[in-house]
């Protein structure tokens, strides 16, 4: 837990981390070692530091969703996919930095600045930098994490902690995972607890798990998954924890390879990437087949109409009254309530719940959101008809192209990116699927892609198990930060976080 | 149960949506409610009226319902206007509410009162809720249109603020009466919400809600469909606890008002509007069937003494059956005294006033205290008998010359020298015996 702190405090450049709980987590790290030393310990999550997205909530520590309108707002309660870590023992290091209210490719829009990249610092990335002019600071070349849940991507990227929670909507957690090279899983909508989780599309936000490998997320996926009754749309059905066998025998395996996802701003490098990939499981003896999800397209624009619309009705409670930042505006409540959403707002918020609220209209109401919900079904459909037809997996990639610098992406507007960068991602929300980015390589700049895996529902453990075998085979390279070096040697060694030492 | 009480058809899937608009009461920015497929849909409700206000005129009228439909409740606000501020008390929003919307079938104040009183109930039976409108546990807000006969409707206005049955009739008729002023005097009626002021007896404008919204209704995403099952479809492997089949409650419903006053009539010899207003009134008819229970007295009889003396005096003090400062106790005590005539129907009445100041004095007390038992010495009576007939010369001579009519003067007189001891019948007896000599 020491070491984590103290990599935290050396790590702070990243921005990873909004709040950071040292007291409290030095207090739980204690309570966990005196249960060791006694022999019982809660199981293989006591004592790990984790770190939690900062929008969801937890008791007595700021939640802020990166945003002014929360900004000093201690919750009352715990998530609960937070209490379920801290009764295994779990030690919550603190909340990560985040796109305000989880609206973001980048994770640069947050009040709280942008994170950065941990592979910005990186030997590898290093070595391969080629400046384009002289005249360019040194420091200004760092690339984005992507997001939006950037922090606790780099969080766990960077040795800080062991496993983090992020949220994913349309790709948040795969996305930051894919940029970090580290495992980012969404889950099967449904299967893990939104409670407390601070909505933005209440029909596709799940909590995802972020780790160093395969085998972690399935530890902590464990204890998460199951219903809670009070979240009503978490399916009843008891969920067994599994541990991931290590499979060898992959030729009964079908992967399917959606020719749509072969979109026209794909980079060469991820292109080659992903054949590569193909290539592996063929020669692996498992069947590999080119599928069609005809309306994959059409995602994107769907996402925005029903995206915006639940923004539009989840952002309504945040009046100022309540809780969080309240104006001192106070001729009238309506501008009270119109001067506290402006201030407490940025601008890519504010866009997405005009644009709901546009959608919502009584009149525009039939031909936006009722058309999208049908366009998503359609979207749902596909995934139905490809897995029926005796797919097992889905082999995709999940970002474009590798991280980009910071300066570059900050030319396109918030919206923009997100049209672009989500298009790989963003169907699996829209079916509720799980899915899983796996590191896979190292780009020619020296930073990590990832290839994405999409499972069928609730079929978590053969969407972990193949995902296990991949990572096995590509034998993606440990993270070279200086700064972890000066720590710790040991923590180099790719650790299987079960271990606890 | 309501919906099934209310003859609704349940909608055995049912959905919920937001309603979205900006209040301080709505701490969430939005309400959830069931706008697209309520729970219960179509029913009716069956109310009574006197016609002219005659008990023994009751007509049966019907107001369908068009939906009962589950939602949220807001906070509630309260206007301080001395600091232009106004307070917030979220302890209520979020929790569940029924509404019960009913179709513009009743045609003015008294229909409509009496079709809430009698879904008030139906609501109290049935356990629903305990439906006291004072303490907002039922509210009511009353949708008033004018129209010449063979024209379509008026435009309506909502009113609301209304805290009492008494105040809806009272709201409903004042905003009748000033709909059809104002389009005689040319005006037209606006689509608005009016508060009703029970100071004034008038309706105002409500200043806070203007406009048409557009509430933008998008589907609840975090609620799934409401199902419900009946025998038919009840899935084989499920928890009996964890569903709700509409046909085991349907065997449970307890007797509805209407059923219950039915009963009363037959069971007991009354008649319909006695029942009714035996069930209108809170308490009654538990304290009546108390005293049916503990006298000889028969119900029929009874009842008067229930309907006419006793709820006159609690009508008049403002109490409830549950508050009388007579017990049914010493109500039965005093009618078994009537019923054995120890005391004559004039004399019970005295009683039942002394009872009535609540002195604890049981009515045999105040029989023995006041000296009002009758007179059972049949010597005594002839002899106070013979004392009038002496007196008074004039009557006796009537009666015998054919005025059959001036005895009772005669038995009149008796009782006033009696002081209300004598017992009328055996009165009348003695004398017409005497005058026949």
């Amino acid at each position: 837990c020491q070491r984590c702190l103290a990599l935290i405090r050396s790590t702070q450049f990243l921005n990873a981390y909004i709040t950071v709980a040292e007291d409290s987590a030095l207090k739980q790290a204690e309570e966990s070692e005196k249960r060791y030393r006694r022999g019982q310990p809660l199981g293989e999550l006591d004592g790990i530091p984790i770190a939690v997205k900062d929008n969801f909530n937890t008791a007595g520590i700021e939640t802020t969703c990166a945003s002014n309108m929360l900004k000093g707002y201690i919750s009352p309660y715990n998530a609960t996919v937070v209490q379920k870590l801290l009764d295994r023992g779990a030690v919550l290091l603190g909340k990560t930095n985040l796109d305000e209210f989880a609206m973001g490719s980048g994770s640069t829009d947050g009040v709280f600045g942008p994170v950065r990249n941990p592979w910005s610092y990186s030997r590898q990335y290093k070595e391969k930098f080629v400046p384009r002019s002289d005249s360019e600071p040194e420091n200004s070349n760092w690339v984005i994490t992507g997001g939006s849940s950037g922090g606790s991507a780099a969080a766990v990227s960077a040795f800080t902690c062991f496993a983090a929670l992020g949220s994913d909507t349309g790709g948040s957690t795969r996305n930051p995972a894919a940029h970090c090279g580290v495992v980012g899983l969404k889950p099967t909508y449904g299967l893990i607890s939104r409670h407390g989780l601070i909505p933005l599309v209440n029909s596709m936000d799940v909590p995802g798990i972020l780790t160093r490998c395969v085998d972690d997320a399935a530890v902590v996926l464990g204890s998460l998954a199951g219903h809670d009754p009070k979240d009503s749309t978490t399916v009843q059905d008891i969920f067994q924890p599994f541990a991931l066998p290590s499979l060898t025998d992959v030729s009964k395996l079908s992967i399917g390879i959606p020719k749509e996802y072969h979109v026209p701003g794909l980079s060469s490098e991820i292109l080659a990437v992903w054949s590569k990939a193909a290539d592996l499981f063929k020669n692996a003896g498992a069947k590999v087949v080119e599928v069609s999800l005809p309306h994959t397209h059409y995602s994107i624009v769907c996402y925005h109409v029903l995206c915006t619309a639940e923004v539009a009705s989840n952002m309504a409670r945040f009046d100022g009254l309540e809780y969080g930042h309240r104006s001192d505006m106070n001729k009238s409540t309506e501008s009270m309530y119109a001067a506290t959403r402006r201030e407490g707002f940025n601008d890519v918020v504010r866009g997405r719940i005009l644009s709901g609220n546009y959608f919502l209209l009584k009149q525009n109401y039939e031909d936006y959101f009722v058309k999208a919900q049908k366009v998503r079904r359609l979207i749902a459909n596909d995934f139905v008809k490809v897995f029926g037809s005796g797919i097992d997996i889905l082999l995709t990639p999940t970002t474009l192209s590798d991280a980009v610098p910071y300066m570059e992406f900050i030319k396109e507007d918030n919206r923009t990116r997100s049209t672009q960068d989500d298009i790989l991602t963003q169907a699996a929300n829209m079916a509720g699927l799980p899915a899983v980015n796996v590191p896979t390589a190292l780009s020619r700049r020296g930073l990590p892609i990832g290839l994405q895996f999409i499972g069928r529902s609730f079929q978590e453990k053969q969407l972990l198990t193949v995902a296990k075998w991949f990572e096995k085979q590509v034998q993606f390279p440990v993270i070279q930060l200086e700064e972890v070096k000066k720590h710790d040697s040991s923590v180099l060694q790719h650790q299987k976080s079960a271990s606890f030492s | 149960m309501t919906g099934l009480a209310l003859n609704c058809t349940i909608n055995k899937k049912s959905l919920f949506d937001r309603k979205h608009y900006f209040y301080a009461d709505l701490p969430a920015g939005y309400q959830i409610t069931q706008q697209r497929v309520p729970i219960a849909v179509n029913g009716s409700l069956s109310y009574s009226l006197c016609k002219d206000n005659k008990m023994s005129q009751m007509v049966t009228k019907t107001v369908r319902i068009k939906q009962i439909q589950l939602e949220q409740d807001s906070g509630k606000s309260l206007h301080d206007d001395a600091r232009s501020q106004t307070l917030i008390d979220l302890n209520r929003a979020g929790v569940g509410l029924m509404e019960v919307v009913m179709e513009p079938d009743m045609c003015c104040g008294e229909e409509a009162a009496a079709a809430v009183r009698e879904l008030q109930l139906i609501l109290q039976t049935l356990g629903s809720s305990q439906a006291i409108m004072a303490e907002g546990q039922l509210r009511v807000d009353a949708n008033i249109s004018v129209h010449h006969p063979g024209e379509p409707y008026g435009v309506r206005t909502e009113v609301k603020n209304i805290n009492s049955i008494r105040f809806l009739a009272k709201a409903v008729d004042y905003e009748i009466h000033r709909q059809i002023k104002e389009l005689e005097n040319g005006g037209t009626v606006l689509n608005e919400t009016r508060a009703f002021d029970s100071k004034l007896g008038c309706t105002v404008p409500m200043r806070d809600k203007e406009g048409k919204q557009d509430y933008r209704f998008m589907p609840e995403p975090n609620l799934p469909p409401l199902i419900l099952y009946d025998a038919k479809s009840l899935p084989a492997n499920v928890n009996h606890q964890q569903v709700v089949n509409i046909d085991w409650i349907h065997e449970r419903l307890p007797d509805l008002p209407s059923v219950k006053r039915a009963k009363l009539v037959e069971l007991y010899g009354i008649l319909p509007e006695h029942s009714f207003t035996l069930m209108n009134e809170d308490g009654l008819m538990d304290f009546f069937e108390d005293v049916v229970k503990q006298t000889q007295m028969k119900p029929k009889k009874v009842i008067g003494w229930i309907l006419n003396d006793l709820l006159s005096h609690l009508k008049q003090h403002s109490l409830t059956a549950k508050e009388s400062p007579i017990s049914s106790f010493f109500l039965a005590d005093l009618l078994n005294l009537l019923e054995n005539g120890d005391i004559s129907s004039s004399a019970a009445k005295q009683v039942f006033e002394e009872l009535w100041k609540g002195e604890g004095k049981t009515p045999l007390e105040i029989v023995k205290e006041k000296q009002l038992e009758l007179i059972q010495d049949q010597e005594e009576l002839e002899q106070i008998c013979q004392a009038v007939i002496d007196e008074r010369e004039k009557e006796v001579m009537a009666i015998k010359g054919g005025n059959q009519k001036v005895i009772n003067k005669l038995i009149g007189l008796v009782r006033k020298a009696t002081r209300g001891r004598a017992n009328p019948l055996l009165v009348k007896q003695i004398l017409e015996k005497k005058l026949s000599e």
